[in-house]
């Protein structure tokens, strides 16, 4: 695991809490903006930065990435930029910035290059949801050799033999999708992730986050009883898309950051003592 | 093997791969859906039952074996060889399209779905896939580009008329590409209850082999019919290339007969120099696009580069996985057919064989006029007349001058 990881979760662990995990796409709404309320997100609590990688074809996504990435793409931000953005960022030693890209884009960009690159710019690892470890052999060479974290995704319809391919596969922390469907803010998470869950943590040691539809600190607080992170994606970037300005954009992120970190922090994580 | 086959991972022999392509790059809430499909693909392959109930739906239904039609006033315009159209433009619903639809909505059955959901662009798959569901009582929703339920009112009328739910798609581009993912996502949503009747040979494995299993009789037929009249194989079997899907089921039967030549024809639009054109594999490079590596329009970053052709089947910035395999393997080659030389074509057949074809198969009797030239007199070739044109009488009458006010 990139030491930078290992350190969100070591660190969540030690306040018995899970840790936060926050998604933006990059060059939303312009790459200097989107610098801005990364750190902003540091700053505010959350541990573990997925910067997105817009694209064109988010067939994963639901209204809200899909708007914010198309604002993105329209504004000409490219793979290139994506890097200078995790290089511009400072986080703190026990905090981790991520990318979470699509995989033709990586695959363009090519995957030693990508690898390397992203490492030098100071990012500990790499999120791709349409990339399944049987894809996966080049992407787990060169992540292997430039150090860098690889996540791959369980869903609600994972057998046990995917998850163990999928955990097996998979370096600094398993990405729980926690419903059957797209990315989106829901109302509630399915009782589909608490299950999902608990078959994934019979099946590795390796933390678990739980993503797709969380968008309260009182959602949050409730996944944090049984996840080892917590993902939020579409509801901070609701808050963009409904500010006025940059300025208050970046206050909102902060904000909400903030009063998630908290829900986090307010359920009593159960976590094993050496997990 | 070309270079650009070196230049990815070999994986020729893993299954659901054809040489470096295909695979499956989709949200892993989706590999149950599609370990499901395959293994209830296999087991009705295996079944004679299911292939009784098919070729009987075949004949009764969509009136097959097509006629393979000898187009004597058609051959002075191509060099004088003999040339010959498969016929599948006298299928129900007019086109190819309908062999994949009733195989896969029989297979939806056989897996307990009752709900098929399709993409469309043009509007001919989701037509044939409306058709299908009525015929087997299952649900169908269609996503389609809005520009494209603009562009084509009439289909979006007969899928309507058919039982189907049209859902415009006002993403991204609003054409098919963007159809793709909005059915994609409501297929990870609803996996349980819904089959995606993939309407063409792209996609995640298995979809590729499915559709080119069922599309696999148009090859069959053909091979009988020209051996019966011919003699012999023909020199060449072509085909327009949009997904791929009418292309594969024709080349399926030759693949392993070297002395036949395979061409597909793409889209090459305004002409490829004009960036307006699907032309994947002149202009396009090795990505994954909807679940599967392929030829894909793509920018330097790996961003889809929309497509354009005066035909909506052919309008598509990737192309089936094994037609990729096919082209760096060399055993098929991929030309590009412009705007023009489809609508030339388009017009020279309906006059001298009073056949209005589709503009999608416009662009392979354009490349038949070439190729033609090119064998000389005692070739013999062979066109999938992949449909019929009376879906672009407007675009057609645009295209010439007719006045249809």
């Amino acid at each position: 695991m990139n030491p930078r990881t290992a350190a969100v979760f070591d660190a969540a662990r030690t306040q018995h809490r899970s840790a936060l995990i926050g998604y933006l796409p990059a060059g939303f709404p312009t790459v200097d903006d989107s610098v801005e309320i990364f750190q902003t997100m540091l700053d505010s609590g959350v541990d573990l930065l997925e910067v997105g990688l817009p694209y064109s074809d988010p067939l994963m996504d639901g209204p809200a990435i899909q708007e914010s990435v198309e604002i993105a793409l329209e504004r000409g931000v490219t793979t290139a930029d994506v890097l200078s953005v995790v290089d511009r960022l400072t986080p703190a030693e026990h905090q981790a910035v991520y990318v979470m890209s699509y995989w033709n884009p990586i695959e363009r960009f090519g995957v030693q290059k990508f690898a390397d690159e992203l490492a030098a710019a100071g990012g500990s690892g790499v999120i791709t949801p349409d990339l399944t470890p049987e894809e996966a052999d080049a992407w787990i060479e060169v992540t292997e050799a430039a150090g860098i974290d690889r996540t791959f995704l369980v869903a609600p319809s994972s057998t046990d033999a995917r998850i163990d391919i999928v955990s097996g596969a998979t370096t600094g922390f398993v990405y729980a999708a926690s419903t059957m469907g797209v990315t989106g803010t829901r109302d509630t998470v399915s009782d589909a992730a608490p299950q999902l869950v608990g078959r994934v943590r019979e099946r590795t040691r390796q933390p678990i986050g739980v993503g797709l539809g969380v968008s309260s600190a009182e959602q949050a607080e409730s996944i944090a009883g049984y996840a080892d992170g917590v993902i939020v994606g579409s509801a901070f970037i609701r808050r963009v898309l409904d500010a006025e300005s940059s300025a208050e954009a970046t206050a909102e992120v902060g904000r909400f950051a903030a009063e998630l970190r908290a829900g986090v922090g307010r359920s009593t994580h159960l976590s094993e003592p050496d997990a | 093997m070309t270079a650009s086959a070196d230049t990815v991972d070999a994986r020729s022999s893993a299954p659901g791969h054809f040489g470096p392509y295909g695979g499956r790059f989709v949200p892993e809430a989706l590999m149950a859906a599609l370990d499901q499909l395959e293994e209830a693909f296999d087991a009705a392959c295996a079944d004679p039952d299911f292939a009784r109930e098919l070729a009987d739906l075949e004949k009764d239904y969509t009136g097959r074996p097509s006629p393979l039609t000898r187009a004597a006033r058609f051959e002075r315009e191509c060099g004088g060889a003999r040339i010959y159209f498969k016929r599948e433009d006298l299928n129900h619903t007019g086109s190819h399209k309908i062999n994949n639809v009733l195989g896969q909505a029989l297979l939806a059955a056989r897996m307990g779905k009752t709900r098929i959901i399709a993409e469309t662009g043009a509007g001919q798959h989701g037509v044939a896939s409306a058709t299908a569901a009525a015929l087997m009582g299952l649900e169908c929703v269609v996503y389609m580009g809005k520009e494209d339920t603009q562009r084509q009112a009439l289909n979006v009328a007969r899928m309507q008329l058919l039982g189907a739910t049209v859902i415009p798609v006002e993403t991204g581009s609003q054409t098919l590409k963007d159809a793709i993912n909005e059915a994609m996502r409501d297929w990870v949503t609803n996996v349980a209850t819904t089959h995606y009747l993939l309407g063409t040979v792209t996609g995640p494995s298995p979809f590729p082999r499915i559709v080119r299993h069922f599309h696999s009789v148009i090859g069959r037929e053909t091979r009988e019919q020209i051996l019966e009249i011919e003699g012999r194989l023909p020199d060449a079997a072509v085909a327009c290339v949009g997904g791929g899907s009418n292309a594969m089921g024709l080349f399926s039967a030759f693949l392993d007969d070297p002395e036949v030549r395979l061409v597909g024809y793409e889209a090459g639009g305004e002409g490829v120099e004009s960036g307006r054109h699907a032309a994947r594999f002149a202009m396009g490079a090795p990505g994954v696009l909807h679940g599967a590596r392929t030829y894909v329009m793509q920018d330097e970053w790996g961003q889809t580069i929309p497509s354009h052709s005066i035909s909506a089947g052919l309008d598509y910035p990737g192309v089936g996985p094994e037609h990729a395999w096919l082209h760096d393997s060399g055993r098929a080659t991929y030309e590009p057919v412009t705007d023009a030389e489809a609508m030339e074509a388009f017009s020279i057949v309906s006059r001298t064989e009073g056949i209005l074809p589709a503009i999608e198969t416009a662009h392979a009797l354009a490349g038949a006029m070439r190729l033609g030239r090119e064998l000389g007199p005692d070739a013999v070739i062979v066109i999938n007349l992949s449909g019929r044109g009376d879906k672009d009488v407007e675009t057609a009458a645009r295209w010439f001058g007719i006045d249809t006010t």
